[in-house]
């Protein structure tokens, strides 16, 4: 017990600590090959030092939901990279919180910023808000049914139990149905977290930006709580994709020293390329325009039932 | 519901207050809202009391033969009866609580203050009743009282309109369920329910289909189900909030009570094709019913239209346990048993506190219309809090009291083995993508409701107005909500009610149904879920992130307030924000082909010169799509026939001896 509370306080602190580095290696991969220098990779830590030391600022005429929206923010992702195996299968909150509860708690934040937004009364949080829970009516219910077709060949929601039983049975981890769960995981974490082609995290143009409208009023020490949380929150939805479907080199329930230490390395890497890919995809793609958007997060939505029934006439495949 | 955006004045009028002033209502400071309200509290809590001892005591009986003529009142209360009893009181004693103070802010007179307890107790009698003519009495009863209360705003032409749709639905609703009752209580000699029970298995197989089929239609009129919804968002909205509140979150419920009474516990089940009848029509209300909640602009249409997406979530989950049940897997579907019957505790809860907060912001600003709303955080915090805790609980988000029925649906899904049946493997995925859409589109009707209405600046002078609820009101919500959070932390408190209630549906809850304990589990499966763990879990975390936030705090200067950032122009204007309107607009343009909004844009020119613009109208209307396809064509067919049969009728005393000498004619042949 206490080994695994140990375990998941270091999850905690691997995704607080490493999620600034996962944006600033998305930065730097995205410079070099536009031809920049960039500004390293240490370079969203020093952003967030700056912030931290700078003003709190509160607009007129807010309420305490624009002041509690960052603490929730990054309070619930906190707890869901407590939740989820990152580096092993024992989370002491496994059997506590299965996926539904994991895709609420990410949808809590969202929700607490949206709210924040409207809280402002400007038309730049109105807009922002409108479009980013227009995102998520289409987000969540694909992220519901990826983790669900993952969770059809377990019979069980809890996510260390998905990644364990790929581990035992890994002939099935290529199977129809999770190569159309995995697409559609993808498309769904780039418009979560506000990537190109759905969203620009390095514009602020009124036309486009979602992210940035909502964050627009927040300053100093409450704006670093927010970047940090999206960097989080990209973190934690790339270690979902890469510990559901690429399972290999998780510890075990009770691991032992080398273990982790295998783990730790092995999350690392898997989080690396996994950010460095969609950064060089990124580099590669324009923006969408806002209203086909949509039909994008409509194609994976479809793609997610595809999934379940594919998982669910085909059971005996790879099995 | 028209709403014109771009000619209106600068500083838009409050619309006048929507009360009941001009009918002789009691005087200010009467003790008439006091005894009413009172009244229909202690009914609640005898309903409870009667409910509890019902469920977990011996089943009581009792016959009055003198109450109604011919048949007698005949009452027989099971555990299922007793839940559906307690849940009801429960949500009357709420409402009671609150309609002291809102009857005496609106100045209610005294038919509608005579009229709340009386419909209380029917509501409380339709789950006792043992026998069909009883069960008939009661329900037509409950129906004529509510419309009686839905009637209270007469005076208005939208009430006289909604009071029409609801009775003309309702009965409807009613015809199909006399029929299927009496075809039933026919064809096995017994007016009891029991009686009927015991002969339901030599009844012959269509005829048991026939009764179903029925039954889903009038008990779905009651739920709020498709295709017999639209009174709904009609009534719900135009009756005074305590009564919404009750209609929302105890009526309904006894649509799904007729259901399961008579479909599961009386019929003992059925083929598998009833099942997945059920979940389609549920699926569809759901998705449908969520839609439109969060495209409307007004606030009790929303909460109304999501009466019928969670009652659609709750047939849905009935519809899986019946389904499963048929086919063999009775610990699965006892699952899907425990979240419809979670989920409608739930919904009970936060509805009935939505409708409330709905009440004590339409006493408090004299508005119900969202683009007019805004900015009661600060000037209604309790009823503000008070809404939040009820729109979480709507969002079946975790610490939302929706979530755990969600999560027991969705784990009855997950449960069920595939492959080896073909139905269950293409109904199961289509219910989850459903149910998945239903979570998401709910998550952003609630953050409008919440959001718009009453975060951010007021957008009227109706809403800068704006007065709190009074003692008696607030206190009526907080009971309501002690009740969320009690389904969203400690779901456990249901457990042994629930258990009982499956002990009456054997052909469904005949498995071991999940345990719901400070952790939730399934019996035999894998999966669990603690609420309260994660709620403390995450007060845990967030209190980390105050820890975190002292970094650099030293370095930091005083804290401020300084002005919004308005883009470098003048200050900005409270017309400057997002309305309700627009802020589902582009979900609007997303889902276009089944919404079908008119919109309508007029250019109107200087008279001068055609290159100059004087003004632009820009309207925009909601209407319900189905409503439009479904229920003007037969209106038109109706009043198209009506005119056919019209022509017969000259007036000429001649013409209708000779019609009545051909009728008897015919009446001889045919009688021979």
């Amino acid at each position: 017990m206490a080994l695994s509370i140990a375990l998941a306080a270091l999850q905690v602190l691997m995704v607080l600590v490493g999620a600034p580095l996962v944006i600033g290696a998305m930065r730097q991969v995205r410079a070099r090959l536009e031809g920049r220098r960039g500004g390293g990779l240490g370079q969203p830590w020093r952003d967030l030092r700056k912030l931290f030391r700078k003003q709190q600022i509160t607009p007129e005429g807010t309420t305490v939901v624009f002041r509690a929206a960052p603490f929730i923010l990054l309070g619930s992702t906190l707890l869901i990279a407590a939740i989820i195996p990152v580096v092993s299968l024992g989370s002491p909150l496994d059997s506590s919180g299965d996926f539904v509860a994991v895709v609420g708690l990410l949808f809590l934040g969202t929700v607490a910023l949206a709210l924040a937004a409207l809280d402002t009364g400007t038309a730049f949080g109105g807009m922002g808000s409108s479009r980013q829970m227009t995102v998520v009516a289409l987000v969540e219910p694909t992220i519901l049914l990826v983790l669900f077709t993952l969770s059809l060949r377990v019979h069980s929601a809890n996510l260390a139990a998905i990644a364990g039983g790929t581990l035992e049975n890994p002939a099935q981890a290529f199977s129809l149905g999770r190569v159309l769960a995995f697409a559609s995981l993808v498309i769904v974490i780039i418009a979560e977290t506000g990537r190109l082609p759905v969203d620009n995290p390095a514009t602020h143009l009124e036309l486009t930006m979602i992210h940035e409208a909502m964050t627009l009023e927040y300053a100093g020490p409450r704006l670093g709580l927010v970047e940090w949380a999206s960097g989080m929150r990209l973190t934690v939805l790339l270690v979902l994709l890469a510990n559901l479907f690429f399972p290999w080199g998780v510890a075990p329930a009770s691991p032992g020293a080398v273990q982790i230490l295998i783990a730790v390395a092995a999350i690392a890497a898997k989080v690396a390329i996994l950010a460095m890919a969609l950064s060089v995809g990124e580099t590669f793609l324009a923006k969408l325009r806002l209203f086909r958007v949509p039909e994008l997060l409509a194609g994976s939505f479809l793609l997610g039932i595809l999934a379940v029934t594919a998982s669910s006439f085909l059971p005996a495949a790879g099995r | 519901m028209k709403r014109r955006l771009a000619d209106a004045p600068a500083e838009a009028p409050a619309r006048p207050r929507v009360t009941t002033s001009v009918t002789p209502g009691a005087p200010r400071g009467s003790r008439a809202p006091v005894a009413s309200g009172a009244a229909t509290a202690a009914l609640g809590v005898l309903g409870v009391v009667v409910g509890l001892r019902a469920v977990f005591g011996a089943p009581l009986h009792a016959s009055i033969g003198w109450l109604v003529p011919f048949a007698g009142l005949r009452i027989d209360l099971d555990p299922l009866g007793g839940a559906f009893m307690a849940l009801t009181g429960a949500v009357a004693a709420a409402v009671g609580v609150f309609a002291i103070g809102y009857a005496r802010r609106e100045h209610w007179a005294r038919f509608p203050l005579v009229m709340l307890p009386v419909f209380v107790l029917t509501l409380l009698v339709v789950p006792a009743a043992g026998s069909v003519t009883t069960f008939l009495f009661a329900w037509e009863a409950m129906a004529l009282t509510s419309l009686a209360l839905v009637l209270t705003e007469h005076h208005r032409d939208e009430v006289r309109s909604a009071g029409l749709f609801y009775s003309v639905l309702t009965q409807l609703g009613f015809v199909a369920i006399l029929v299927a009752l009496a075809t039933l209580s026919s064809a096995s000699g017994s007016g009891s329910l029991a009686g009927i029970h015991a002969a339901a298995d030599g009844l012959s197989p269509a005829l048991r289909s026939g009764v179903f089929l029925l039954t889903v239609v009038g008990f779905g009129s009651k739920a709020g189900l498709l295709p017999l919804h639209a009174w709904l968002p009609r009534a719900h909205p135009e009756a005074p909030s305590p009564v919404s509140a009750l209609m929302s979150a105890a009526m309904v419920n006894l649509g799904v009570y007729g259901i399961i009474r008579i479909d599961v516990q009386v019929l003992g089940g059925g083929p598998r094709w009833w099942g997945t009848t059920l979940m389609v029509v549920g699926a569809a209300s759901a998705v449908f019913g969520v839609l439109q909640a969060s495209v409307s602009a007004d606030l009790k249409r929303l909460l109304a239209y999501s009466t019928t997406e969670n009652m659609g979530l709750i047939a849905m989950a009935i519809g899986a346990s019946m389904l499963l049940g048929a086919s063999g897997l009775p610990s699965v579907a006892a699952i899907a048993l425990a979240a419809a019957l979670v989920h409608l505790v739930a919904h009970a809860a936060f509805k009935a506190l939505g409708f409330l907060a709905a009440g004590s912001v339409l006493a408090g600003t004299g508005l119900r219309d969202l683009d007019r709303l805004g900015g009661l955080a600060r000037r209604m915090p309790y009823t503000t809090t008070l809404f939040g805790i009820a729109a979480l609980g709507a969002t079946g988000l975790p610490l939302g009291a929706g979530f755990v029925g969600e999560w027991l649906l969705l784990q009855s899904l997950i449960h069920t083995p595939q492959g080896d049946n073909t139905l269950l493997s293409l109904v199961m995925p289509l219910s989850v993508g459903a149910l998945a859409l239903t979570t998401g589109l709910g998550i952003v009707a609630m953050v409008k409701a919440f959001g718009i209405g009453f975060l951010a600046r007021p957008r009227s002078e109706g809403a800068e107005r704006a007065r709190e609820g009074s003692p008696t009101m607030l206190v009526g919500m907080a009971i309501a909500a002690i009740g969320c959070v009690v389904v969203a932390v400690a779901p456990a408190a249901l457990g042994p009610a629930l258990t009982r209630v499956a002990s009456t549906l054997p052909s469904v809850g005949g498995g071991q149904g999940p345990e719901l304990g400070a952790m939730l589990r399934l019996p035999g499966a894998a999966g669990s879920v603690s609420p309260v763990v994660l709620a403390a879990a995450l007060a845990v975390s967030v209190a980390l992130v105050f820890l975190l936030v002292r970094w650099g705090a030293g370095a930091r200067p005083a804290a401020a307030v300084r002005p919004l950032w308005a883009g470098g122009g003048p200050a900005l204007t409270p017309r400057m924000q997002y309305t309700a309107t627009s802020f589902a607009e582009p979900l609007q343009r997303v889902f276009d082909d089944v919404l079908r909004p008119e919109t309508d844009v007029a250019v109107t020119h200087v008279a001068e010169s055609r290159y100059l613009i004087e003004k632009i109208t820009f309207s925009t209307a909601q209407a319900d799509a189905l409503e439009e396809r479904l229920y003007w064509p037969v209106v038109r067919a109706v009043a198209a026939a009506a005119r056919g049969v019209r022509k017969a009728h000259t007036g000429s005393i001649h013409l209708y001896l000779l019609f009545g000498a051909i009728g008897l004619l015919v009446a001889i042949v045919v009688g021979r």
